[in-house]
């Protein structure tokens, strides 16, 4: 009998419990976040003059081709394709051979593009496979690339790089770095 | 440079936001007037209470507390398993169907114990309302069971009744966990986390590939699952996903909420006490042992890649997001498993050997900051150990805050202690001695057996993160682990709570001149040793077949 009674109790419980993370919590952020920050809160989505969707700035994109700058590795092709919606990162342990493999076969199509060393985070594969960013380093890499395929100044691409690079959080905190979907995206501006 | 000052900023936030949380901690489990909260919440708590029935009584048995708890517990998984098993189309906009019964069984465990070891991929698996009504609600209950069961074994501990599980359940999530939570949300909302409803959109990229993003209720889900110590996460890269994790300031926050209710619950520990040192101490060594073990990671994880030399230099990035690098993501990993979270910001299995031996030493020790309440406990129940060991050394009676510590203490003690090594290396050894058809180990050597190792030393230690590469989402793992889950979860509740209801009885006995003070920095470095000696040792053998062996691998490539 009181076994039952506690039963309830603890079913109650439940109930109103369930209903007050959702009340209390979800709603009011999702009010605050649809009301006030309507960019952020649906993805921060980067849009043309046409309001077509061009990506999130917070999401990296994959760029292959001579017109670009090249993004880093992805585990999941950046949530493209067959095994889209995804993000992973490779699982390769360091001593894997297969990890080895995949940095050689990945530096050989830099040396191919007249990259004999590419910055690391060009060989990595990053941790969420959605990685927006590249390292400066990695982006100053492709300039005599961009030059030939853009027909832009490389001190012009240089400047393009510097805008969308974002330093260390108070100087100190993370790691500089280059908006890729951002660069890439006035280069398509300035450059069609 | 820039790392290690990060590593410094990072601990002084946590000792500076520890007396503060700590205060406000011991005010809301001490039912002390909070003028700040209470014209707003005592209606909303008191209409809970009077709508479940709770007239608040304290418990007068270990058992008055553990009844409602386990019954609740098991209602809050009940709940969740059916929104798991039966994915209604309603704020279902990818049309998901229901989730496969072993991995929702599985899931549903796991969110329940506040471990969030998860073998699906949430993009394609789960609807906003399982996010929402199945995972989010326990990150809630499964954090505020823990703080609870933390302050009853406190209360026991300092001489007091346990206090009341519905009260304290209560409490925990109005008081602690939903505002600041709603803080933290609104931070990572306006930093990019989004707040939506909305489904997944696909869009044309540049080249013209077709990507699909999936957005949701992030911002909210992120927040809890990091103050929480949760760590499940709302997209299959977790805390790497930049949804959840937007920048490196948004990184730095995700790490203070992940040490901070556990660190504040050792100084409220102190304020129960009535003895502000010997939690100040605690807390340092604590720290302590952390910073090892982060300039461990962070070290091993700068050092590079030597199988990698031909074509890179610099730090191994493997794994890794430029905007954090090797070295908030080795810090991160350091916090994530010390803390019990599970909250990964890039791949623990591409660490270096090194690198990946630190979270799994976390994992063996469950004190480096530790679990939602549960942290504290099982320090303090090497205090315990700690007391007795010295006893034995003096040939005296041991006692810790005025209570004489005997063989009931000892022995509860010591099964806490060896319930996780029972769940962790037992079915490790019954997983390993079968083919890699069971195992799913995907990297080869003696990676594949710290990747086993991890995903039942992280199911027992209740973390949640893992050696992703490991093919986890099988009936094997997902029925083996779940016995790691529950063990590891809710023995040691059970013991914790009879042990502290035992202790409180015992009479007070004043301290005399052959009483040994616990609040000295001399005691304090030999409850160190002791944790070092009794929670490593068991472990040392696979660790030396696991991530020791591997970074020998790699010496002699370089």
């Amino acid at each position: 009998m009181s076994f039952l009674r506690e039963g309830f109790k603890a079913l109650r419980l439940t109930v109103v419990l369930w209903l007050l993370t959702l009340v209390l919590y979800t709603l009011p952020l999702l009010a605050v976040g649809q009301g006030l920050f309507p960019a952020m809160a649906n993805g921060s989505l980067l849009r043309n003059a046409g309001g077509q969707v061009l990506g999130s700035t917070l999401i990296g994109q994959p760029f292959s081709s001579d017109r670009y700058f090249w993004s880093r590795p992805s585990a999941v092709d950046y949530s493209t394709g067959k095994t889209a919606p995804t993000s992973a990162p490779s699982n390769l342990g360091p001593t894997n051979p297969e990890l080895v493999k995949r940095i050689e076969a990945t530096a050989s199509t830099y040396a191919k593009a007249g990259i004999e060393k590419p910055a690391a985070d060009l060989l990595y594969a990053s941790g969420s496979g959605l990685d927006p960013h590249i390292s400066p380093e990695a982006a100053r890499q492709q300039i005599p690339r961009l030059v030939a395929a853009r027909s832009l100044p490389s001190a012009k691409l240089e400047q393009l790089i510097l805008r969308h690079t974002q330093g260390r959080v108070l100087g100190f905190i993370g790691e500089p770095r280059v908006n890729l979907l951002a660069l890439n995206h006035e280069l398509d501006l300035r450059a069609p | 440079m820039t790392d290690w000052f990060q590593v410094v900023v990072f601990v002084a936030l946590i000792w500076a936001t520890a007396p503060v949380l700590g205060r406000h901690l011991h005010q809301v489990f001490d039912d002390q007037p909070q003028p700040l909260f209470d014209p707003w919440l005592i209606p909303v708590e008191n209409g809970v209470l009077r709508f479940i029935g709770e007239r608040g009584r304290p418990a007068e048995q270990a058992w008055d507390y553990l009844r409602p708890l386990l019954l609740s517990n098991l209602l809050f998984g009940l709940v969740a398993l059916a929104f798991l098993l039966f994915q209604p189309p309603w704020l279902n906009p990818q049309g998901l169907p229901a989730v496969r019964w072993d991995t929702a069984l599985h899931t549903a465990i796991s969110f329940l114990t506040n471990t969030d070891q998860q073998h699906y991929t949430p993009e394609q698996s789960l609807s906003d309302l399982s996010q929402l009504g199945a995972l989010q609600f326990l990150f809630f209950t499964s954090a505020a069971t823990g703080l609870a069961v933390g302050f009853a074994f406190i209360r026991g501990l300092c001489g007091r009744p346990l206090g009341n599980f519905n009260t304290d359940l209560i409490r925990a999530i109005t008081r602690v966990l939903i505002p600041l939570s709603f803080v933290f949300a609104l931070v990572l909302l306006v930093n990019g986390a989004p707040m939506t409803l909305a489904g997944p959109i696909t869009l044309k990229t540049l080249e013209g590939a077709d990507q699909i993003l999936v957005r949701g209720p992030v911002a909210g889900f992120e927040a809890i699952k990091q103050l929480g110590e949760n760590g499940g996460g709302f997209f299959g890269a977790n805390s790497a996903h930049p949804f959840e994790n937007p920048n490196p300031f948004t990184n730095l926050l995700a790490m203070v909420a992940m040490f901070a209710i556990p660190a504040a619950t050792i100084d409220a520990f102190g304020r129960f006490l009535g003895n502000r040192r010997q939690a100040t101490l605690l807390l340092l060594l604590v720290t302590v042992l952390f910073l090892a073990l982060a300039a461990l990671a962070i070290s091993s994880e700068q050092g590079g890649n030597p199988l990698l030399a031909a074509w890179l230099s610099g730090p191994n990035l493997e794994g890794k997001e430029v905007r954090f690098g090797a070295g908030l993501t080795a810090l991160f990993a350091t916090i994530t498993t010390g803390s019990m979270t599970g909250a990964v910001n890039g791949a623990m299995d591409s660490l270096m050997p090194l690198g990946g031996l630190v979270p799994l030493f976390n994992l063996f020790l469950q004190v480096i900051f530790g679990g939602q309440g549960t942290g504290v406990a099982y320090l303090l129940v090497f205090l315990i150990l700690t007391v007795f060991l010295t006893g034995l050394m003096v040939g005296r009676t041991p006692e810790l805050f005025g209570r004489k510590v005997e063989k009931g203490e000892i022995v509860w003690s010591s099964l806490i202690l060896l319930i996780h090594p029972l769940f962790v290396l037992v079915p490790a050894a019954i997983t390993l001695s079968y083919a890699p058809t069971l195992s799913g180990i995907s990297n080869p050597g003696s990676h594949g057996i710290s990747q086993v190792v991890y995903e039942y030393a992280s199911a027992a230690a209740n973390n949640g993160s893992g050696f992703e590469g490991l093919g986890d989402g099988t009936l094997w793992w997902n029925l083996s682990t779940i016995v790691s889950l529950l063990g590891g979860r809710y023995l040691p509740i059970v013991a914790l709570l009879l042990l502290a209801a035992a202790f409180a009885r015992k009479p007070k006995v004043p301290p005399g001149p052959g009483t040994l003070a616990t609040d000295t920095g001399l005691f304090t470095v030999v409850t160190g040793v002791v944790i070092l000696i009794l929670g490593a040792l068991t472990f040392f053998p696979v660790l030396a077949l696991g991530p020791i062996a591997e970074a020998f691998s790699l010496v002699n490539a370089r």
